[in-house]
């Protein structure tokens, strides 16, 4: 049985796993439907199928360049082995999203995002090329002058275009592992998107929502911003070792929760704790990159506290001109519903590459919710969808586990249509 | 000046966690392997990551006739040798098939005598070094599952003892490797119980861990020990009927 990260829905599926060029080619040529996974980190059902082709195995480092801030390596590289080699040496990934369990080739297909979209747009603009091994056995060569439409196609295709085999991109310099961090209170969704607003020079910058917050403090929040520290900004205890890396893993969630774990209760004594723990309105500090970036790595297999039937991440994004008033809307009907998510991520992201074909973002607010997967949530997922289609937005498919193909069709105007190489979710959209 | 890791075997799964565990601690690594052109990427990978210097060489345990010549042009003398070359073969076929059963010996046996005997004059003259041996538990009871294997398995663990007992009065130290169960390339295909199975990085880990602190034989798992021991308990006329 292989599940992505949400536990929900299971797939009966063979893996395949190697890293020799000649097995993959031949067992590409020898399948008709061939499902991409890396390391399982999207929620939903986007990486799966009943004939997996796992990029595992291809986890080698190929070149780095300290120089011209580049770096090659095989796609199923996970960023976590990326940040343990290239921190200590002044390098930072360029856009990275809240888990650093994800690997280069995953981070290519979902075109992922993160908390500094709006300045320095998602994971393809900052791709230099990738080795694309296609439905015809070729491998191509892709950057954004060369098959420069199958790129573009790739970036965002969900694994339907072929397997990317090894991909260059930029990376970041930086003089510290450490971010100067700024938190701002605010005590509704009034604020909190006033505080985007105003701080468009902030290189990152995400708010944690409190979605059991009614009434006029409905969407209040906690904006962080952020900033890479320099040398000179360090407290002294961080001075010593600029690049420090914790080694080891974190708590780990040992066994699935029982899924009354998490509920209308549980979620909103948690909600509340962490919106006071802040007590001034506006708090400035310095962190280590990994709390920053990676709150949740910190707590493995933090997906089993759903219990054994999983959790649904729904997160839209909506056009600007819409963005107050179709988020005001959905966030009452979740919070009426009483299917309370602990963790809701808002974020204001910056204007889409051009040449975009199935990438998420869109300029415009996003926010991301975490649910229980069972019948009453979908149907409210429904609903919500309904309201995101009447506000010009979409749903990301690295998260949605089911979203109806009219949905898809009606919020996403240009698709990459699967053939040899397909999944769950491309099945069950296409219908 | 850094220490030097060959490691004979340069594509096993075990071998290549225990090349990554010396590189992290500063070995160079020499990454030694049948049809050793495609290694590039591995070198390439061993480099980057750990910022050692890492090789390739090409070496075939079954060709016993070059490993002199493999041995003395090898960039540095290691200071270290691990031998995790064997393959499991398929023992219905070797039982029929001399050709299938031989390759399971030379892989796992016959070429590791050839080439550590080499390994072990060179360090005994040096008068230091260390030389690492993947056996397996498989080799402590003759079994109907996996005795070609087995057998082959025995015979490196005997000759890894009888080395240690020669070299005991110099500098030069034997390790045997007896892995359970480990999740690799191998056991893919098998349906393995999680809590008896390891990762090939826990064993090199153990492996690792041995070689600081100067052991000379380490279960991987560690409750390996004890099973293996109450397998070795069972009575023969026991034994046979079961079908292990």
């Amino acid at each position: 049985m292989v599940t992505n990260w949400g536990n929900f829905p299971r797939v009966e599926a063979d893996v395949t796993e190697t890293s020799r060029f000649s097995e993959i080619k031949a067992f590409v040529e020898n399948s008709n439907n061939v499902t991409i996974r890396g390391n399982g980190r999207s929620y939903g059902d986007a990486s799966l199928g009943e004939n997996i082709f796992s990029t595992l195995r291809l986890d080698k480092f190929i070149d780095l360049d300290p120089e011209n801030c580049e770096i090659e390596c095989e796609s199923g590289l996970l960023f976590s082995d990326i940040l343990r080699v290239i921190v200590p040496k002044g390098l930072f990934l360029p856009v990275t999203p809240g888990t650093k369990f994800i690997t280069v080739g995953g981070a290519i297909g979902a075109d992922v995002h993160g908390k500094n979209h709006h300045k320095e747009g998602s994971f393809a603009s900052h791709v230099v090329h990738f080795d694309l091994l296609t439905a015809t056995g070729e491998t191509l060569r892709c950057s954004p002058r060369e098959n420069t439409s199958l790129f573009w196609q790739t970036c965002g295709g969900m694994g339907l275009t072929g397997i990317i085999l090894s991909a260059r991109f930029k990376l970041k310099p930086i003089e510290t592992a450490y971010i100067r961090q700024t938190s701002l209170k605010s005590p509704n969704i009034d604020a909190a998107m006033k505080a985007f607003a105003e701080n468009p020079g902030s290189t990152y910058s995400v708010a944690w929502l409190d979605c059991a917050a009614r009434g006029k403090n409905l969407g209040r929040s906690i904006i962080q911003l952020g900033e890479h520290a320099s040398q000179s900004d360090l407290p002294k205890k961080f001075a010593a070792d600029p690049l420090f890396l914790p080694s080891g893993n974190g708590p780990a969630v040992p066994l699935f929760m029982p899924s009354f774990a998490i509920n209308p209760i549980t979620v909103k004594s948690f909600n509340t704790a962490y919106y006071n723990r802040q007590r001034g309105t506006k708090k400035t500090s310095v962190i280590h990159f990994d709390p920053f970036f990676y709150p949740l790595d910190g707590i493995r297999y933090w997906n089993k506290l759903y219990g054994k039937d999983g959790f649904v991440q729904y997160q839209f994004v909506l056009p600007l001109d819409s963005s107050y008033d179709g988020i005001v809307e959905i966030l009452e009907r979740v919070t009426a519903s009483g299917e309370g998510s602990p963790l809701a991520v808002l974020k204001l992201f910056g204007e889409p590459d051009p040449n975009a074909v199935m990438s998420f973002p869109m300029k415009g607010y996003t926010l991301a919710l975490d649910f229980k997967a069972n019948e009453k949530v979908f149907k409210l997922l429904d609903e919500l969808d309904e309201l995101v289609m009447t506000h010009n937005g979409r749903i990301y498919l690295a998260k949605d586990a089911r979203m109806k193909p009219s949905v898809f069709r009606t919020t996403y105007s240009n698709t990459v249509r699967s053939g040899r190489f397909t999944s769950a979710q491309a099945k069950r959209l296409e219908n | 000046m850094a220490k030097t890791l060959l490691l004979l075997g340069g594509r096993s799964d075990i071998g290549k966690a225990c090349a990554h565990r010396f590189a992290a601690a500063g070995f160079d690594i020499i990454l030694a392997a049948r049809g050793s052109d495609d290694l590039d990427i591995a070198v390439g990978d061993l480099e980057i990551r750990h910022g050692v210097k890492a090789y390739k060489a090409e070496f075939e345990a079954a060709a016993y006739e070059t490993h002199a010549e493999f041995y003395e042009s090898l960039p540095a003398k290691p200071d270290v040798v691990l031998y995790s070359i064997g393959s499991l073969g398929n023992q219905k076929v070797s039982e029929e098939n001399w050709t299938e059963a031989e390759k399971v010996i030379s892989s796992n046996y016959t070429g590791a005598v050839s080439i550590l005997s080499v390994v072990a004059n060179d360090m005994a003259n040096r008068n230091e070094g260390t030389i690492i041996g993947i056996s397996s538990v498989a080799g402590e009871r003759g079994r109907m599952s996996n005795y070609i294997y087995g057998s082959a398995k025995a015979g490196l663990t005997t000759f890894l003892a009888g080395l240690r007992h020669r070299l005991a009065s110099t500098n030069v130290r034997v390790i045997t490797v007896k892995p359970g169960f480990v999740a690799t390339k191998m056991t893919a295909d098998m349906d393995l119980p999680k809590i008896l199975t390891a990762s090939p990085e826990h064993v090199a880990e153990a492996v690792f861990s041995a070689y600081r602190r100067k052991k000379s034989t380490v279960y991987s798992l560690g409750i390996w020990r004890q099973i293996m021991f109450a397998v070795r308990l069972v009575p023969e006329k026991l034994f046979v009927r079961t079908k292990l």
